[in-house]
């Protein structure tokens, strides 16, 4: 087995992944008729479908005649870094409040860059929890714990 | 006549204080995310969707309309003196536009972008006025199977004009339409694929799809570039042209106006599209073709009025027949429905006031840029000195501050990180994300019209063709797919979409 497209190969089994999740849970509710559609039909012919094409994408991608590609690299540390900071925006929101919240938020995803440095980012934390306290909190007037919990 | 009132009518809403205010506001961010690279309209005009709740309907409309817009305006500057394009549609500017500006001929080159696509907007604008009316007419003779081809031709112009493959992009709009369906099935009222987790038994969110993958994804792979920002950056000079100037950029802007006015009412089309579209037929059909790529202004002057002129068509579909038809649009529908509106024939009849207040919009909208390009072109400059390492913090936390307050749950903040993850698993495997998007505005709507088809048809199939309008929607939709498949088409098809990358 020779795979020629990897970015097709990942692919592939991505929508099979997907397609075999939907169609298979899809099976837990109704199926209904074509006329009378219960609410299992529509996403399982899809997921189905969706799985028959991931399915005859991976075939193609080892075919001698699909043109050779490969993934690139996968920059771990960058996407779990910004995901991951986000998360844990998501965290420590309700506990430690607004402002710090988004002061961790930009100094942990600021570190993700190759360019880091301590005092640009200070001054960016700085400026940003200023404007969108006034901007979110004063002048749109939504809704967030501001402080830590505990001082509360 | 009908015309001049309902005009009358828009201009009187889009001229009160706080209307204009927002429409200002909508170009400047516009202009702004348009400058600034890395940041497209999609992921701002999701990030700032959550903003728009404390707004009455036809002002966060007003503002998100003018993001759109207005970020075709800006992208041309810095293509234009940066060589890197601040929008996809304006990949095609930076080749004529840079080198242009290479020959000190940068405010030339930035007056025959910014005055086409005022022209091309008014023009376009005009052009929704008009034929908005009558395509909402044929509209109300829809029944469900009518839609649900509708939508067939619209999935399918979507993945034919999209670059890269093809089948691959049916892939994501069947993805899109299964993430869509996610939450409380409004005939059964079971709740799919929400596995006792109530948050997800109202659905998915879908400013945090459109923020993970296109926002967060993003981020992850211009960081991944480890470039330093560090430019040279072309001196703008006299903003007048000659009259050799305009004489050729006047067809220019004339064959880019029709160009983009009719790519960007297409399923599928758009700004990115209409300007790919416009470049190639001005390089083909000039007299000094032989200076395309060496600083030919026709070069500027013809993409950049169409990707305007096409920002506003593609309103038509949405405004007329509540259809998206790309992702923009498919966001503006999110907007639409979080104020209750329903996008779709009736906002003309039942909501006048907002409709045609958010036409006249576009035409101050229109003048503010060309005032906001133009004569403050130096302030503009001066952004794109900001580093990426300090721009992509603020990027996050406006985003997560956007994303939480949708529904004031965190819950919506881990749905994005996670997209964010999917996002860039889509990049990695060559996935377009723009046409998931689409599907998973449509999901919904599509299960609904049809089940509602053969409902109506007790479970016949052949609804969908025996209905003539119905057949000539499929049919077109199958034209497309044929066209593209043939091999000239493919290989040329191939060869416009490799300068976008």
């Amino acid at each position: 087995m020779n795979i020629r497209n990897k970015k097709d190969f990942g692919a592939g089994i991505m929508y099979m992944v997907f397609g075999l999740f939907f169609a298979l849970n899809a099976l837990n509710y109704k199926m209904g008729t074509a006329a009378k559609m219960g609410p299992g039909y529509f996403p399982f012919w899809l997921g189905a479908f969706l799985a028959a094409l991931g399915f005859f994408i991976l075939l193609k991608s080892m075919s001698s005649k699909s043109a050779e590609e490969s993934i690139g690299k996968w920059d771990w540390r960058i996407m779990i870094w910004i995901s991951g900071s986000v998360a844990l925006y998501g965290i420590l929101l309700p506990t430690l409040g607004f402002l710090l919240s988004v002061i961790i938020l930009v100094f942990i995803s600021a570190s993700a860059s190759h360019e880091f440095n301590w005092k640009g980012s200070a001054l960016n934390a700085l400026f940003l929890v200023t404007f969108t306290y006034l901007a979110f909190v004063k002048g749109l007037n939504l809704q967030f714990p501001l402080y830590p919990a505990f001082l509360n | 006549m009908e015309l001049l009132n309902n005009l009358s009518l828009g201009f009187e809403t889009a001229f009160t204080l706080q209307n204009l205010m927002y429409c200002f506001i909508g170009c400047v961010l516009g202009t702004l995310i348009g400058v600034l690279p890395g940041l497209g309209p999609i992921a701002t005009i999701a990030m700032l969707l959550p903003a728009t709740y404390a707004l009455p309907p036809i002002a966060a409309l007003i503002m998100l309309a003018g993001i759109y817009y207005g970020s075709q305006y800006g992208g041309s500057t810095t293509a234009i003196l940066l060589n890197i394009p601040g929008e996809t549609s304006s990949v095609v500017t930076a080749i004529d536009g840079y080198q242009m500006a290479k020959r000190g001929r940068a405010g030339v080159a930035l007056f025959a972008a910014g005055f086409g696509s005022f022209f091309a907007g008014c023009v376009a604008t005009l052009l929704l006025a008009a034929f908005a009316a009558p395509l909402a007419e044929v509209a109300f003779k829809f029944g469900p199977a009518e839609y649900f081809s509708l939508m067939v031709l619209g999935l399918i112009g979507a993945v034919v004009l999209a670059s890269g493959s093809l089948i691959k992009a049916i892939g994501m709009i069947l993805l899109g339409l299964l993430l869509g369906l996610i939450g409380t099935d409004v005939n059964s009222g079971v709740a799919r694929y929400s596995f006792d987790i109530p948050q997800l038994s109202d659905g998915i969110g879908f400013v945090s799809v459109a923020m993970g993958v296109f926002g967060f994804a993003e981020i992850m792979l211009n960081l991944e570039k480890k470039g330093t920002g560090e430019t040279f950056l072309n001196k703008v000079t006299t903003l007048i042209p000659t009259w050799t100037d305009v004489k050729r950029m006047t067809p220019s802007i004339l064959r880019g106006t029709t160009i983009g006015s009719i790519l960007g009412i297409l399923p599928g089309g758009g700004a990115a599209l209409a300007a790919f579209g416009a470049y190639t037929v001005e390089k083909k059909s000039s007299k000094y073709s032989e200076e395309f790529g060496k600083g030919a202004i026709e070069g500027v002057a013809g993409p950049e009025s169409a990707n305007n002129a096409a920002a506003q068509t593609s309103f038509i579909p949405l405004l007329t027949l509540g259809i998206p038809p790309n992702a923009v649009m498919a966001l503006m529908v999110g907007a639409m429905t979080i104020h209750n509106i329903q996008p779709g024939p009736q906002v003309m009849t039942s909501n006048p006031a907002l409709f045609w207040g958010l036409i006249a919009s576009m035409w101050i909208g229109n003048v503010m840029l060309i005032l906001l390009n133009l004569p403050l072109i130096g302030i503009w400059v001066k952004l794109l000195k900001i580093p990426y390492r300090l721009l992509y913090p603020a990027i996050l936390v406006f985003c997560c501050i956007g994303v939480y307050t949708v529904s004031n749950s965190v819950f919506d903040v881990f749905v994005t990180a996670g997209f964010g993850v999917i996002g860039y698993m889509f990049f990695k495997f060559g996935c377009e994300p723009a046409p998931l998007l689409l599907g998973f505005v449509l999901g919904p709507m599509m299960e609904e019209n049809f089940r509602r088809a053969l409902l109506l048809s007790r479970g016949d199939f052949t609804t969908f063709i025996t209905r003539p309008l119905s057949l000539g929607l499929l049919v077109a939709a199958a034209l497309l797919v044929v066209i593209v498949a043939l091999p000239a088409i493919k290989k040329s098809r191939q060869e416009v979409f490799s300068e976008e990358l």
